[in-house]
């Protein structure tokens, strides 16, 4: 398709029911679905004549630990025949297993992957689910929000063991999170009232 | 009698000067064939993304320097470009020309220590020498603009830090001047070598197909036929006023892989010299004092000033809610940042996409069937630099 705005009529129009929002912005199509129709989304993206989203870009995932559809799972695609880009995004639950792209894109392997190894977002019929990026036998999710900047552990080298240890992290001081934003606004009731004025207008 | 044949498993690194930074690649070999590659990475990963989350939006530049560390300033330019489309700010025409010829130096940075390094790996050592000592020379004018060699911190959302010291940009020129005859000379080192061709035609060969499946960009993807760049396909600050060729490989081998680069250097030279031919006087960064900081002699003199200082030095600039994948075209492919902002002063989420990683993804598929002995020249085609791989 030539115009971003063909295309989003494009992709309504042959996946209705698949589609809950589409939305264009920064020159990119951003498209909602549910998690159950990704894998036949992501083959009719590749395979359509009108959109030939041959490359898979990057996949990541957004957490919002407040949310109840905990993690929001983000998909890049490129097409170089029509020169676009295209978002597709859906939110899933903490423990919910996901669908594997592995077998429509290849270089999804490693993608998925990373995704498991930071957020712990597992991928079902995924050929090989390892961490990828931590260190052997680390635990947790690193990119998850309420895992500390710090960590839990750290490692060093011990002169009586005459190895590398690990051993929880012990600061002499805790890591301390200045909050600038905006002291002068005053206190927190008149924030808010600005906030809802700024709302009303 | 039958004998059992059993398949040899071989550590290739951590440690192993060819293997380019800290890749452990587990080798299962049948003879000297190898079956099966599966490269462990991670042991350079310092959780760059985790870390920009934390820091406010000009904090998080210096981060990206230290993702691919041998072209530092292509990936600031992703992470300003990105943060300049939310804003919705515009950058004056002389910082565009600023950013654009150091991320052309960036480019032939890398090119430089790619190429030579990959002949290093097959057997010639001249070309790193030769190589070297214009990559130092590029490396001062990198510190006469930023003050640093390497982690140049320069590039700001809305412009860059400051304006080129005087005679920097004449120096360029001259740069321009000379640099062609080496890369002349490095060509008549390696381009016609019996060596070189021997170990690099025809191994780690691309199909078409193969590199868009395996998300392959930048020389990986030119060097099998696609003419894909984004400096041409989705032009981003000035480059859509520049006229330059993208070079295109046939074959997809690693030689194409190593052609593409030394043509890309000679453009990158010519883009440079148009960007000099082109430069006015002028501001550098956006004159929008909520973003830019004041210049430091104005806070003595400016209440306005100072006030702007101290806001944008504690709590940082903030940035409306909205969500951006940018991308440029880095030395080694499509470096791409996809950032959600939540109208704080930190970002919410930062992903950064780097090429090397999906390259290095595809090292068991280009290296099944090759000698052990062509492990080290693909993995040198494939421009890997851990910095970005393992963030």
């Amino acid at each position: 398709m030539k115009s971003l705005e063909d295309l989003e009529k494009k992709i309504n129009s042959e996946l209705t029911t698949k589609i809950n929002h589409t939305e264009i912005k920064h020159n990119q199509i951003y498209i909602e679905i549910d998690k159950e129709d990704m894998l036949d989304v992501a083959i009719f993206l590749k395979t359509n004549q009108d959109t030939k989203f041959r490359q898979l870009i990057d996949i990541t995932v957004v957490d919002y630990p407040e949310q109840n559809q905990r993690f929001e799972v983000v998909y890049l695609f490129l097409s170089h025949e029509f020169n676009q880009r295209l978002i597709v995004k859906y939110s899933i639950a903490e423990n919910e297993v996901i669908p594997s792209l592995t077998s429509i894109f290849p270089s999804a392997n490693w993608m998925e992957r990373e995704v498991f190894d930071m957020y712990g977002v597992s991928f079902k019929d995924h050929p090989d689910l390892r961490r990828i990026l931590t260190d052997y036998g680390f635990e947790g999710h690193p990119l998850r929000k309420d895992f500390p900047l710090t960590g839990h552990s750290e490692v060093r080298y011990s002169e009586d063991q005459k190895k590398v240890i690990s051993e929880p992290v012990k600061l002499e001081q805790n890591y301390r999170n200045f909050d600038y934003e905006s002291p002068w606004e005053g206190t927190k009731y008149i924030k808010e009232e600005i906030e809802s004025n700024d709302k009303k207008n | 009698m039958t004998k059992k044949i059993k398949n040899l498993n071989l550590n290739f690194g951590p440690q192993h000067p060819a293997a380019h930074g800290v890749l452990r690649l587990i080798l299962e070999l049948d003879g000297e064939v190898v079956e099966k590659a599966d490269p462990h990475i991670g042991l350079l990963h310092r959780g760059t993304e985790k870390l920009i989350e934390n820091k406010t939006y000009m904090q998080a530049v210096p981060y990206f320097d230290r993702l691919d560390y041998v072209a530092p300033m292509n990936q600031e330019h992703a992470f300003a470009l990105a943060v300049e489309k939310i804003l919705k700010i515009d950058v004056p025409i002389r910082a565009q020309y600023i950013r654009v010829i150091f991320c052309e130096i960036g480019r032939i940075l890398s090119h430089i220590l790619n190429v030579t390094t990959q002949a290093l790996d097959v057997g010639a050592l001249t070309p790193s020498l030769w190589g070297f000592e214009e990559r130092e020379t590029l490396m001062t004018f990198y510190e006469r603009a930023s003050g640093s060699r390497l982690h140049a911190n320069y590039f700001r959302a809305g412009g860059v830090h400051q304006d080129l010291p005087k005679g920097l940009e004449e120096d360029i020129a001259k740069f321009c001047e000379t640099f062609p005859k080496i890369i002349n000379d490095l060509e008549s080192l390696l381009t016609d070598n019996r060596i070189f061709k021997q170990r690099n035609v025809d191994i780690g060969v691309v199909t078409k197909e193969d590199a868009l499946d395996y998300s392959f960009s930048g020389v990986m993807i030119r060097g099998s036929g696609v003419p894909w760049d984004l400096r041409k396909s989705q032009p981003y600050d000035c480059y859509g006023s520049l006229d330059f060729k993208i070079p295109v490989g046939k074959n997809g081998d690693c030689y194409d892989r190593y052609l593409c680069r030394i043509e890309e250097m000679k453009e990158s030279v010519s883009i440079i010299k148009q960007c000099l031919a082109k430069m006015e006087k002028g501001p550098i960064k956006s004159l929008d004092g909520k973003i830019s900081p004041p210049p430091k002699a104005e806070i003595k003199q400016s209440m306005e000033a100072l006030i702007h200082h101290f806001k944008l030095f504690t709590e940082g600039y903030r940035v409306p809610k909205d969500e951006i994948y940018t991308a440029v075209e880095a030395p080694k492919g499509e470096f791409g940042v996809y950032l959600i902002s939540d109208g704080s002063s930190k970002p919410y989420k930062c992903k950064i996409r780097a090429p090397g990683f999906s390259h290095l993804q595809s090292m068991d598929y280009l290296i099944k069937g090759h000698m052990l002995a062509d492990v080290p020249a693909v993995l040198g085609s494939l421009d890997i630099v851990f910095g970005e791989v393992d963030r």
